[in-house]
Formats: C-alpha cells, sequence, structure tokens
C-alpha cells in the first residue's frame, strides 16, 4: 500500500525481540474491515449533537472554529442538525494563515454565504504586516495561529470555541477533555483538568476564562469519512485526487506554489494526488492518491499504514510533545 | 422500532502502578493492528534515544510530563476497531488521583478491565477499582491477571485470585467478573490464544470485548427526557410558529401521541411530534418520525402551550419520579480540598444547576471491610454517602435505575472546580 500513501517511513521497528515471538504481521496489506456501521455513527452523531446543545444554552457568546478543513465541515453540519430548523446560533472563526488553499477558502466563504452565517477572519498575515508577529526562519505559520486566535477569542469575548481536534488524531489530543477549560492566557493546563463524567459537561468558567469544546473527540478519521460519505457532504476538491505539481521534503509531497519552493536538490514532479488534512500550505504534505469519492478515500484510509498527521504535517515533527507545546500556548 | 445498536463498546482499564496497564494497552492496540507504522517510528526513536528498548508506554503516555517521568499522568483514549465492532478504550492510570481518573473512565464504560499482577494478587487498589466498577454499575467486568508467565503459567495462582475477587464482587454487588490469565508482554491470551494456559478454556480478552453485549438496554423502562434547549425559529416560513424542546432520550421509548409529565411543575400533556433534522448543503429542516430510543438526539413538540424550559424532565405520564429537594447519595470525592458539612456547592443533575448544601456525612467506605464507617468529611480518593439539600426541586430516580436522572456532579460555585461525581441512591437509603 506505500505506493498509494506516500514515502514509507523509515525502517520498521522488529517489535519481536521485546515483545515476545507471538506478533502477527505489523503490517497488514489487507484493508481491515470497516469497523463503523450506521449504527455507530448514529451514536456518535447523538453525541455530538448533544454537546452543541449543551454549548448553546450554558453559554452566553460561543463560536465555531471553521477553516472549511473537513473536521469543521462535519463539526458545522452537525450544529446545524442540533438546531433544526433553526439557524446555528453560533458565530464562524476562522484564524487565516495566509498560506490557505484557493479552493479552502472559496469553499468556506460560499458556504457562510449560503447559510447566512456570521463569520470572523483573524489574519496572521496582518499580525506579520504591522509586526504584532514575525514570520518563523522555516516559513510556516502553524505555530503563529495562537496570538491572533486567543487575541479574536479576548476581542469578541468569545467564552465557548468549538475545536474539531479528534483524540484519536495525536498523542496529547487523546487526553483532551470534551468542555476543556483555558485560563485568561488561553492556557491549557494538562496536568490539572477537571474530572468529566457520563455526560455532565461542567462549563463553568471565571471572567476571562473560556472553555474549548471539542464534538468530535469520539469520532475517528475513517468515522469523519463514514459519515461524510452517509450525509453527502460536500468538501474542497483538493480532499480528492487532482494533478499537481510537487516535490519530496521530509517524506512528505509538497505542493509548489508561492509558499513553498523546491530547494535545488529537490526535483518536481507531476502526480495525482490528495489531501488527507487541511491546513497551512508551507506544512500540510499530499498524499499520492486515486481516491476520487468518499467510498474511495475510505477504502484508502482504511489501509493506511499511517495516521492522518503523521503522513502529512510536518509541524508535528518538530519535536515529541511538538502538539503539547502549542496546545499549552492555546492552540486549537 | 427497535434500539439503537451499539456495536461501538467503551472500556476503561483500571490498575496499580506497575502491573503491566499500559503493556496490555499497548498489546491489545498493536496486536489489532491499530498502532500505525509512524507510531512506531516514533516509539523506537524515542526509545533508542533514551538507550532503552522499545517501550510500550510510549504508545499511550503522551504528555512531556509522562514521558519524562515514566509514569501515567490523565486518563488518554484510545480507538481501535476489529472486523467485529469498534471500541473507545478510557486509558485511567493507576496512582496519585486513582479513584479520580478510574471514575472518570468508569462512568461511561461498558466493560472496566482492572489489572491483576498475578505475583501480588488483590491489592488495596483492586479493592477500590471493583467498588468504583460496582458503584458505577459498569456492565461488566474483567479480571486480567497479568504476568501469568512470571508464575509459571500455574493454575492455582490465577484460579486463588479469582476466587478472591469473586468474593470482593459478591460483597460489592457485581453479579459477574471474567477473570482471564494474561502476559501482557508476551502476548498470552490478550489477542492470541496462550499455549501455556491448557487449563483455562474462557475467552482470551479481545473474544470477550468482541463479544460483550454493549450498553445496558434502557428504551424498555420509562421514558425520561431532560430538556437541553428549546428551539423557536421565529422565521418567516412553514417554520414560523415551531417550538421544539432539544434532548437526548435518557432512558425508554418516545412515541408520538405519548401522554407525558413535564416536571418539575408536574403539567400534563401529550406528545404530538418527534422531529429529526435534515440538512443539505443549502437547507434545514426537519423530518417527523414516530419514535425515539434511548441514547437519541432528537427535538419533541408537546401538545400543549406550557412553560417549558432547560431544566424541565419530559417523563411518562404513568411513571413519573416526581421532584426532591433533599437526597442521599453517594459520592467520590475527586477534588483536594476535602468536604465537611454545612458546604456550599452548586450540583448540575441532567440539564439542572442549582445551590446545594452539605447536611450530613453519614460515612465512607472502608476498603478493608468494605464497609461503612464514621466520617466527619471525605478527602480526595474517598467514598462516602452524604445527604443533600437542594434549591431546586431535582427530577431525579435512584442510580441504580437511572444512570442519567440517577448521577449527578459537585461543582464548587466560586472557581467551578468539578468536586464530586454523585450517585443517588433509593429513597430509604442502601448500603454502599
Amino acid at each position: 500500500m506505500t505506493a498509494t500513501i506516500g514515502t514509507p517511513v523509515t525502517a520498521l521497528p522488529t517489535l519481536s525481540a521485546t515483545i515476545g515471538e507471538s506478533v502477527p504481521a505489523l503490517v497488514s496489506t489487507e484493508a481491515p474491515a470497516n469497523g463503523s456501521t450506521v449504527s455507530e455513527l448514529d451514536a456518535l452523531e447523538s453525541e455530538s449533537i448533544f454537546v452543541f446543545r449543551e454549548v448553546a444554552a450554558e453559554f452566553e457568546r460561543p463560536v465555531i472554529l471553521f477553516s472549511g478543513g473537513k473536521d469543521s465541515i462535519v463539526m458545522l453540519h452537525l450544529a446545524r442538525k442540533a438546531f433544526a430548523p433553526a439557524g446555528v446560533p453560533f458565530t464562524l472563526l476562522h484564524v487565516d494563515t495566509g498560506h490557505n488553499f484557493t479552493e479552502v477558502l472559496d469553499y468556506r466563504d460560499a458556504t457562510v454565504k449560503a447559510l447566512g452565517l456570521r463569520l470572523e477572519v483573524a489574519s496572521v498575515e496582518d499580525y506579520i504586516a504591522d509586526g504584532r508577529l514575525r514570520e518563523r526562519s522555516d516559513g510556516t505559520r502553524n505555530p503563529l495561529q495562537t496570538v491572533p486566535l486567543l487575541d479574536a477569542i479576548n476581542g469578541h469575548r468569545f467564552d465557548a470555541v468549538f475545536g474539531g481536534g479528534r483524540r484519536d488524531e495525536e498523542r496529547a489530543r487523546a487526553k483532551e477533555r470534551i468542555f476543556s477549560l483555558r485560563d485568561e492566557f488561553g492556557q491549557w493546563d494538562p496536568r490539572n483538568q477537571r474530572p468529566e463524567l457520563w455526560s455532565l459537561y461542567n462549563g463553568k468558567h471565571r471572567p476571562g476564562e473560556h472553555v474549548r469544546v471539542f464534538p468530535l473527540s469520539n469520532w475517528t478519521e475513517l468515522d469523519i469519512w463514514n459519515y461524510i460519505a452517509r450525509e453527502e457532504i460536500a468538501l474542497p476538491s483538493i480532499y480528492y485526487a487532482h494533478e499537481r505539481d510537487v516535490f519530496e521534503r521530509d517524506g512528505m509531497l509538497l505542493a509548489v506554489g508561492p509558499y513553498s519552493q523546491p530547494r535545488p536538490d529537490e526535483t518536481v514532479t507531476q502526480r495525482v494526488v490528495r489531501y488527507r488534512t487541511v491546513g497551512d500550505m508551507s506544512c500540510t504534505g499530499a498524499v499520492a492518491s486515486t481516491a476520487t469519492t468518499p467510498a474511495d478515500v475510505i477504502v484508502e484510509v482504511a489501509a493506511s499504514e499511517l495516521t492522518e498527521r503523521g503522513a502529512t504535517r510536518a509541524d508535528d515533527r518538530v519535536s515529541e510533545a511538538a502538539m503539547e507545546d502549542r496546545k499549552r500556548e492555546g492552540y486549537f | 422500532m427497535g434500539t439503537v445498536e451499539h456495536t461501538l463498546l467503551r472500556l476503561a482499564t483500571a490498575g496499580s502502578v506497575d502491573d503491566g496497564k499500559s503493556t496490555l494497552v499497548g498489546r491489545l492496540l498493536h496486536d489489532c493492528k491499530a498502532i500505525l507504522a509512524d507510531q512506531i517510528a516514533h516509539v523506537k526513536t524515542v526509545s533508542e534515544a533514551r538507550g532503552g528498548d522499545f517501550d510500550f508506554a510510549l504508545l499511550t503516555d503522551g504528555l512531556r510530563a509522562e514521558r519524562e517521568q515514566g509514569i501515567t499522568i490523565d486518563v488518554a483514549y484510545r480507538y481501535f476497531a476489529t472486523d467485529k465492532r469498534s471500541f473507545i478504550l478510557a486509558d485511567c492510570p493507576g496512582h496519585v488521583q486513582y479513584t479520580r481518573n478510574t471514575v472518570t473512565g468508569a462512568s461511561t464504560a461498558d466493560v472496566v478491565i482492572i489489572l491483576v499482577d498475578a505475583r501480588h494478587g488483590v491489592l488495596e487498589q483492586t479493592r477500590r477499582h471493583l467498588a468504583v466498577a460496582g458503584l458505577l454499575r459498569v456492565p461488566h467486568v474483567v479480571l486480567a491477571v497479568n504476568k501469568i508467565d512470571l508464575v509459571n503459567y500455574d493454575e492455582a495462582v490465577f484460579k486463588g485470585i479469582a476466587k478472591d475477587v469473586d468474593q470482593l464482587a459478591d460483597q460489592l454487588g457485581i453479579a459477574d467478573v471474567q477473570a482471564i490469565p494474561v502476559s501482557a508482554l508476551v502476548g498470552d491470551n490478550v489477542v492470541e490464544r496462550s499455549e501455556q494456559t491448557s487449563w483455562y478454556d474462557g475467552p482470551t480478552l479481545l473474544e470477550f470485548l468482541e463479544n460483550a453485549s454493549g450498553r445496558i438496554d434502557v428504551s424498555g423502562q420509562p421514558l425520561r427526557f431532560p430538556v437541553q434547549y428549546v428551539i423557536r425559529p421565529q422565521t418567516d416560513d412553514e417554520y414560523r410558529d415551531y417550538r421544539g424542546y432539544t434532548g437526548t432520550v435518557a432512558s425508554g421509548t418516545v412515541s408520538v401521541g405519548d401522554p407525558v409529565i413535564v416536571l418539575p411543575a408536574g403539567r400534563r400533556t401529550s406528545i404530538v411530534g418527534i422531529d429529526r433534522a435534515v440538512v443539505t448543503a443549502t437547507s434545514t429542516a426537519v423530518a417527523e418520525r414516530p419514535s425515539a430510543v434511548a441514547g437519541e438526539a432528537v427535538t419533541v413538540r408537546l401538545a400543549d402551550d406550557i412553560d417549558v424550559a432547560r431544566g424541565s424532565v419530559i417523563v411518562a405520564a404513568d411513571a413519573s419520579p416526581g421532584t426532591r429537594r433533599e437526597l442521599s447519595a453517594t459520592v467520590c470525592w475527586l477534588s483536594e480540598r476535602p468536604l465537611t458539612v454545612g458546604a456550599r456547592l452548586l450540583i448540575k443533575h441532567t440539564t439542572t444547576t442549582a445551590q446545594a448544601i452539605v447536611t450530613k456525612i453519614s460515612g465512607a467506605l472502608d476498603l478493608d471491610t468494605l464497609g461503612v464507617i464514621d466520617a466527619t468529611g471525605l478527602e480526595l480518593n474517598d467514598i462516602g454517602k452524604v445527604q443533600l439539600k437542594i434549591a431546586a426541586p431535582l427530577a431525579a430516580d435512584p442510580y441504580t435505575s437511572n444512570n442519567i436522572t440517577g448521577s449527578f456532579l459537585l461543582i464548587d460555585a466560586h472557581d467551578g472546580w468539578t468536586l464530586a461525581a454523585g450517585m443517588i441512591d433509593h429513597e430509604e437509603g442502601e448500603p454502599l
């Protein structure tokens, strides 16, 4: 399967020496059966809808972080279901790095217009232009999103901030609550989280504090795609296979564009690729793929031997706790 | 109309320090092929940088401090699937805030896996974990007798521990404990059946998990529907006069035409509509359905225009729990700030949050005898019996008959901290 999901990772370790001889093949070449069924999706959907309604009832000024990525699109779809036939009682907020894919921004704007929603944009570009933030030497703007995000939360006095983070994505996110308190500096203290029991979500917070809410906590990447297929949710075209000029760096396929240029030793080839995650163009890699429909993507994701972020995000490779460090400072 | 078919199984692990819990979780994930190549490569890199062997714990210990100190700090959630079903695993650390973490994980679990080191047998922590599993009425308890390889696969050792635990389970009212001899390190009876335990003819851990019934089916119980939020579009279209009450069915089945009572007011009415959302790229509407069962998030409409708001609970007209302003309950104290009689707190019960005063602390669980001893206060990790006076009437059931209308949180009114998890007793009180 490596041919369809990008370059292989470094050689696989031999686990057998450590944990015994009865270990089955580490990487199955067969696609595992799809574990999600319709009834499982119904359970996840009901759980997420419950969370949206709790927040609408208990907070004054909630906001949905909406990037035009697949998780935030599913999140918005669930929010619409939670309040139908009325509209979504929340504002949307996009932290725009200035390095976004055109297809994604177009999708964002079309959605906002079609549904009559209110969108606030916090622009990293503006912060760099007037000197409040400085461009990083590695060119990525992902970590730079934290300050505009926190300023937007404070400026608009948002008290609940919905994020599309999923616990299956990353080690630090696996420790995240569904209702996660942030102090007045936007900081997350993973060692001192409130216990979260049953479906009794505690949204109490003091002035200046806010709560990050993750309605997709218990969804996996495969659940998201099964739901997109079932609900026939439209996505930006870059989630499906298309031809693109790319070059290889750090085991990822990066698009040739204004924010990511090949170095002299990197060769550009035209490949058929799709994006498995959508973020800042400078640090989000594409994967080789021929999947043109949600059903194709489901087969591909189920068979993938790499995690979603592992395959596509340079920013999480900085250190063994890169995400935790960003989250502690107030990142999504 | 059937029930929501949960092919999703939620499990929680509980164990003491060094009994191999991280190894067991790592083994389960690994043998179910839930660990992908980049995660393995990452663990290998970090393990090697520290000059050690492949460290399974690094697969589950995600925080910097956990990795630096080699301990697990907080509940981590893992997701994996086999051909048969999907699993959500709450990996609960076994020390410091042990009760807090175990209670958190067990509150939503269908199965709790309690680990015991075959060399050490039942410890105080084992008693604690069993007590929590019993109190929270987790449907299935698995006793994983780990490191069975280190006692030479001795059947007598396994049977002795299983017998001890069965006795405790009896005392705690736990119906059924499935004991399984395992070696997480070698893989015996986790996913693969061991050739070393020919005397054991029960299921492997994974076989048990794949076949365990999920949630207790509460769709046949009396209707409880806590109202979360009222929808009134007030738009200029077909929904101009729409008024719907949103919520998730806590127990029972709600059907169009059902006579109901709205608590706390006690007004009688009936269900005229049950709606589920239908949304497309550009349109937002609802479709009617005849009924909905426990676990489903829906919107109901009522025959009469009566006062219904968040905090109201719609209940079956022939099986109303009534309301109470006083509760006796069992609480797990989760805070480092001790509880004393007279404390003023907030109680969060279904969709109601109200002030509460602790009027009495009537005892605490003694883990040695599993009996109740006198207590004047409760401290971190204590399990105790309390009485509460509440500023608003609550539509409450005993936890033993309904884990949604029977559970609550106690919250610090000043800083919002979650102090305790509570389970409502039968009115006459019941033994721990």
